[in-house]
């Protein structure tokens, strides 16, 4: 894989911003959804749906296309952002977010919504049905990879490392987890609620090949997914460190954000920060 | 007064019971502020112990700080202890009858805005299956709240489910709550309405319509779904002849099927089921429509009390 242009770079800085907006629009609409573990994940979903995942919107079934598990579910708005912008529904379909009748559900749902590989919702399960979803490519002799996104809050459930000593038991190089390193979680910061630390040691112990990157710099993110598709014999860990919330200065690191709701003057006030026209959409 | 939230109810009066009783503690698994266990978190933080998101984690813990003779309280949402947390109340909880007492939080429908994974809604199938173990569901907050003390001091496993949402106000304030013994809120002789939980507020108000029909309801609150009042159903059985049971739970596994087993070996009697029907519920805007949405409305109330009535007279 070659490196980004600075047009890239540019084009897919400007993906993130658009969905960090697109997620605050609809959280807001909807009067429910977290922002927090939205906005810190931008760039890393810019990256992975307009550039990494190997995917057709015209064809969201397509046997061999790369999987994606959001498994922190939580985040729902910035998945349906993404594949909204990404051509897989139009964005308007989520004027009616949270409706009974609508496709879109407060979490993931795999039935409902055209590009979406799982349900999610409860946190832990991503790792292990990964596993499974690599284990499967590899029965099959197909080349797609499985990519999952999990959260250091959700790092505290055993079934993550359940799952993570069967990715290394049988040596899954076609799954990347990428941990989504905010540390602040519902209750307060990773750090005071259940440390993680050293998390890098703990999946290398597990027997992960493990990345750094900076979770809000697309080209630390890309690099560091090409060396994680280039990596053999292991599954790969790739720490992106994010800051909650990121982009909206009152909601970085403040575990208030994790699932609250901004009224209309804080949604325009964000909006302006990440440099948005403020519309009545 | 604006009805609060039967998790509030609940929380506060935890709060208040530890600062009489210092063998009460308390858990959470990262959902402090949603539980609002963060009340008690904030007043004694010394006897809170926040283990991060690991409900089984918690759950055996608390086992630990029970057999350390220590009263447990774990918070955490009903779909998540009643469901991953399932094997430990089970084998730690229950069958070593340690006295561990869960506040299953966000019951029901009540976190209407994270949908299907996050309903509880056969958390009362899969408690009420387990030996040692009494199931209580309050109607509303303040009942919630009575009952912290009372189930603080009973000995062994309890679980209380809670909601995230305030319910239609029920509980009189003063009334007696024994474990076990349901309460009669309306007298009637045409048709009994068996209710708890949630759905206690919304058979008076079924009541209330079907009276204006010209049918006397009486309306049960069975707020002990384990172990059930046989008494009071047999009861309003022979008297009423006709029963309707409601609850914020699937028609399988909970207390209609708890009515009904009781009924069929005793005494059968017309019994229509109100509940969430056999299927995943969606995520709504608001919690009431979603109700009614999930044929849960005090329109379903009547129709299935009109339903048991035409039973009975058919006989
Ligand atoms: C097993 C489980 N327990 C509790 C919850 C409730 N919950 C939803 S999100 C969340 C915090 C998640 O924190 P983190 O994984 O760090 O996500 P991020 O900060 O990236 O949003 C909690 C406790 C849940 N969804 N699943």
């Amino acid at each position: 894989m070659t490196d980004m242009t600075s047009e890239q770079v540019e084009q897919l800085t400007g993906v993130a911003t658009q969905l960090r907006c697109d997620s605050l629009r609809l959280i807001h609409r909807r009067g429910a959804g977290h922002p927090g573990g939205a906005l810190s994940a931008a760039e890393i979903m810019a990256v992975l749906y307009f550039d990494t995942l190997r995917i057709d919107p015209t064809k969201p079934d397509w046997e061999a296309r790369d999987r994606f598990l959001l498994s922190k579910g939580h985040a729902s708005a910035v998945l349906y952002s993404a594949l909204a912008r990404r051509g897989f529904f139009p964005l308007t379909e989520l004027d009616n977010w949270g409706e009974v009748e609508c496709r879109h559900q407060g979490h993931p749902d795999r039935l409902k919504t055209p590009g979406v590989d799982m349900t999610s919702g409860i946190l832990g399960h991503g790792v292990a049905i990964g596993c499974g979803l690599a284990l499967a490519a590899r029965l099959k002799k197909q080349d797609y990879r499985t990519y999952v996104l999990i959260g250091d809050g959700e790092s505290q459930g055993g079934i993550v490392w359940e799952g993570a000593m069967t990715a290394a038991k049988f040596k899954l190089d076609n799954l990347i987890v990428i941990l989504d390193y905010n540390d602040v979680q519902l209750d307060g910061f990773v750090h005071d609620i259940m440390p993680l630390e050293p998390v890098a040691d703990k999946w290398t112990a597990f027997g992960w090949q493990v990345i750094h990157c900076d979770g809000h710099d697309i080209r630390s993110i890309q690099q560091a997914l090409a060396v994680a598709q280039s990596t053999k014999g292991k599954p790969i860990l790739l720490i992106a460190k994010t800051i909650k919330g990121k982009g909206v200065s009152f909601m970085e690191n403040n575990s208030y954000w994790h699932g609250n709701v901004p009224n209309d003057h804080q949604l325009s006030q964000a909006l302006a920060e990440l440099g948005q026209e403020v519309t009545d959409d | 007064m604006t009805e609060i939230s039967m998790r509030e109810g609940y929380a506060k009066a935890l709060v208040e019971l530890a600062e009489q009783n210092q063998k009460i503690v308390a858990l959470d698994v990262d959902t402090a502020a949603s539980t609002l266990s963060k009340f008690f978190a904030e007043r004694h933080p010394d006897r809170f112990f926040n283990v991060g998101i690991a409900e089984p984690c918690m759950l055996d813990v608390a086992v630990g700080l029970a057999l350390g003779g220590y009263i447990p309280f774990v918070n955490g949402f009903a779909a998540l202890i009643s469901l991953r947390a399932l094997e430990q109340v089970r084998t730690n909880v229950c069958y070593a009858q340690t006295n561990v007492k869960i506040a299953a939080s966000y019951a029901g429908l009540s976190d209407f805005k994270d949908g299907a994974t996050h309903y509880a809604f056969t958390d009362l199938a899969n408690m009420r299956a387990l030996p040692n173990l009494t199931v209580i569901i309050p109607a509303d907050a303040t009942e919630a709240a009575a009952w912290v003390p009372i189930i603080a001091e009973h000995k062994g496993p309890v679980y209380l489910r809670i909601s995230r949402a305030p319910a239609l106000p029920v509980y009189q304030p003063g009334t007696r709550l024994k474990i076990g013994r349901g309460l009669v809120l309306r007298e009637g002789s045409d048709v009994t309405l068996v209710a708890t939980g949630a759905m206690t507020g919304r058979c008076l108000q079924a009541a209330d319509q079907l009276d204006g029909q010209g049918v006397k309801a009486r309306v049960l609150e069975l707020h002990t779904l384990k172990p059930i009042d046989t008494d009071i159903i047999l009861k309003a059985a022979e008297e009423t002849g006709a029963l309707v049971t409601a609850e914020e739970h699937s028609i399988i596994g909970g207390l209609g099927s708890a009515v009904a087993e009781t009924l069929s070996e005793a005494c059968p009697t017309p019994l229509a089921r109100v509940g969430i029907p056999d299927h995943f519920c969606p995520t709504g805007r608001d919690l009431d429509k979603l109700m009614d949405a999930c044929g849960l409305s005090i329109n379903d109330i009547v129709k299935a009390a009109n339903r048991s009535m035409r039973q009975k007279s058919r006989r």
